[in-house]
């Protein structure tokens, strides 16, 4: 079972954003911090980016993407963050309640005094890009296929052909020649480079793999599996040259054409997306238009660095942790009224002590069922009694009042919940 | 005769570009670097061109079936067919900690082959 069923900070994806979240949440102060990974494992997407360059920036060491991730991991369980693992949020209101569904724990409710979204991003598909022709086996994103490669063993095909020159593409047509395939060409529509140019030199240029500017996919071949590409010039305003087609024979086609924030849960919060960037408009805390809901990295806008990931993360789980305590110092004012023996339920249900400082509080309560004796009305905080009151019977269609003094104070001050019971005389 | 060469600094992720002066295999002079690791980038690169390199090797009992590895320093490019076929000639027993050498000495460059990660063994 969960440890609470309410959090200071609850983090929805544990890339290097929600991570780096959670340890600066706990940092700043946070008490109960709960992070929700959907996967089987921490880590997020770094997981399955075994190339270097990760961490130049901010641990001045050239890391893997899994040697990064678990830098932070380490640190962030070492400060007794809670973790669930494979366990989707299927729901965040605007009050911060979570809904979760997991084969362990079920279909739970828990609530969050804030919450930093860092549900990162996904790629676009061959859908978002409109490419004519069957619908045959061998065409994947980019990142399918470095999941296959990198983690999970397996090789998308032989004769590759990538479309966009983004990181993840460029990076996967180095990766699959390490592993034996061949990587045929790189096709870019737009007139520049959409990736850095340090992987321009150290994944095509290296290997001998040609970009081509100016180009994309006309076609795809192949009604089973893909058995070519027809690619094309394009114009400045991306219309086709005629003329300037070419067959090119391949049986995989890799697409490495953009990523989009992943913001479904955001819009059922009700956090306000940006339709620039995708992703949620957020002050300079993190915070999003909906208080209380803060969000962090690729989920925001599509970084070039995790460093800066991380980043950003510690800057919203600080904000995120300030804020659960704000809320949790307003909370510590009021003191819960519970209905104890023989009460169905008591009026007004919390008390702000401070009120009781300066005056009198009625409380006004019903009982479960008539008892035709002389009786006790009491008011303990579980261990000392407060008040009490005498009455000859009590009846469940008479209603029962009571009332706290401004002498009460001192003892109701110091209880964290206020009991009324309905004792016989 | 001295001769430009021109090409992007891969020694972090702005990527400048480099115009470096050359004359008989001797650097001269660097231009368009940002900084001193652009010039160090430019003497290596005209003399002895190093790369990262980032593998995955079979991993037995694993909570997956491979486990990520990286050269703890750059390998002279021209050998990295090399060392990526002997790379791949590992195969280990989870569980592995991270940065655990899985192979030393690589071919005799003198640099260590590592694990990215630490894999726990298969629940």
């Amino acid at each position: 079972m969960l440890a609470k069923q309410i959090y200071d900070v609850v983090i929805v994806g544990s890339g290097p954003g929600g991570v780096a979240a959670a340890i600066e949440a706990k940092k700043a102060g946070a008490d109960d911090v709960l992070i929700i990974e959907r996967d089987t494992e921490l880590g997020g997407i770094l997981l399955q980016c075994i190339h270097n360059g990760f961490g130049l920036e901010l641990l001045k060491e050239d890391l893997p993407g899994p040697g990064y991730a678990q830098h932070f991991i380490e640190e962030m369980l070492s400060l007794h963050v809670e973790v669930l693992l494979n366990t989707m949020v299927m729901d965040i209101t605007p009050q911060r309640h979570l809904f979760l569904s997991s084969k362990e724990h079920g279909y739970v409710e828990i609530e969050a005094r804030s919450i930093v979204l860092a549900m990162g991003c996904r790629e676009r598909t061959r859908a978002q890009i409109r490419i004519p022709g069957y619908r045959p086996n061998g065409i994947y994103t980019a990142g399918t296929a470095q999941r296959w490669v990198n983690v999970e063993g397996y090789m998308p095909g032989k004769e590759v052909v990538i479309l966009g020159s983004g990181d993840i593409g460029m990076i996967m047509a180095r990766r699959l020649t390490f592993e034996g395939a061949h990587v045929e060409r790189v096709l870019e529509i737009q007139s520049y480079l959409s990736g850095l140019s340090r992987n321009l030199v150290q994944c095509l240029q290296d290997y001998d793999i040609p970009l081509q500017l100016n180009h994309t996919i006309k076609r795809i071949l192949g009604k089973n599996r893909v058995e070519a590409i027809e690619a094309v010039q394009v114009d400045e305003k991306w219309n086709f040259v005629p003329g300037t087609e070419e067959i090119i024979p391949c049986d995989t086609l890799l697409l490495s054409v953009g990523l989009i924030p992943e913001n479904e849960l955001s819009r059922k919060a009700g956090v306000k997306l940006d339709p620039i960037t995708s992703g949620p408009y957020v002050d300079e805390t993190f915070q999003t238009n909906v208080p209380g809901i803060f969000a962090a990295g690729n989920v925001v806008h599509v970084y070039d660095l995790v460093d800066w990931v991380s980043e950003a993360g510690f800057s919203a789980g600080k904000s995120a942790a300030k804020y659960a305590i704000a809320l949790r110092n307003a909370e510590a004012r009021y003191t819960p009224l519970v209905a104890g023996k023989n009460v169905r339920y008591v009026v007004p249900h919390k008390l702000d002590k401070s009120t009781l400082e300066a005056e009198d509080v009625r409380l006004q309560m019903r009982v479960t069922r008539p008892i035709e004796q002389p009786v006790w009305v009491e008011v303990h905080d579980g261990e000392n009694l407060i008040t009490r009151k005498a009455e000859r019977y009590v009846r469940p269609g008479e209603m029962v009042t009571v009332v706290l003094k401004t002498k009460n104070y001192a003892d109701v001050a110091k209880a964290s919940k206020l009991t009324i019971d309905i004792n016989p005389r | 005769m001295a001769e430009e060469v021109n090409f992007i600094c891969t020694a972090c992720p702005q990527g400048c570009a480099l115009t470096v002066l050359m004359e008989n295999g001797e650097v001269l002079g660097v231009t368009g670097n940002s900084c001193k690791k652009g010039l160090d980038y430019a003497n290596a690169e005209t003399s002895d061109p190093r790369r990262m390199v980032a593998t995955t090797v079979k991993i037995r009992n694993g909570f997956h079936p491979l486990l990520p590895v990286y050269t703890e320093r750059p390998v002279p490019k021209p050998m990295i067919p090399q060392v990526l076929a002997e790379i791949r000639k590992v195969e280990l027993e989870a569980p592995v900690v991270m940065k655990t050498v899985v192979l030393e000495n690589v071919l005799g460059t003198g640099i260590n082959v590592l694990a990215s990660r630490s894999m726990p063994a298969k629940k």
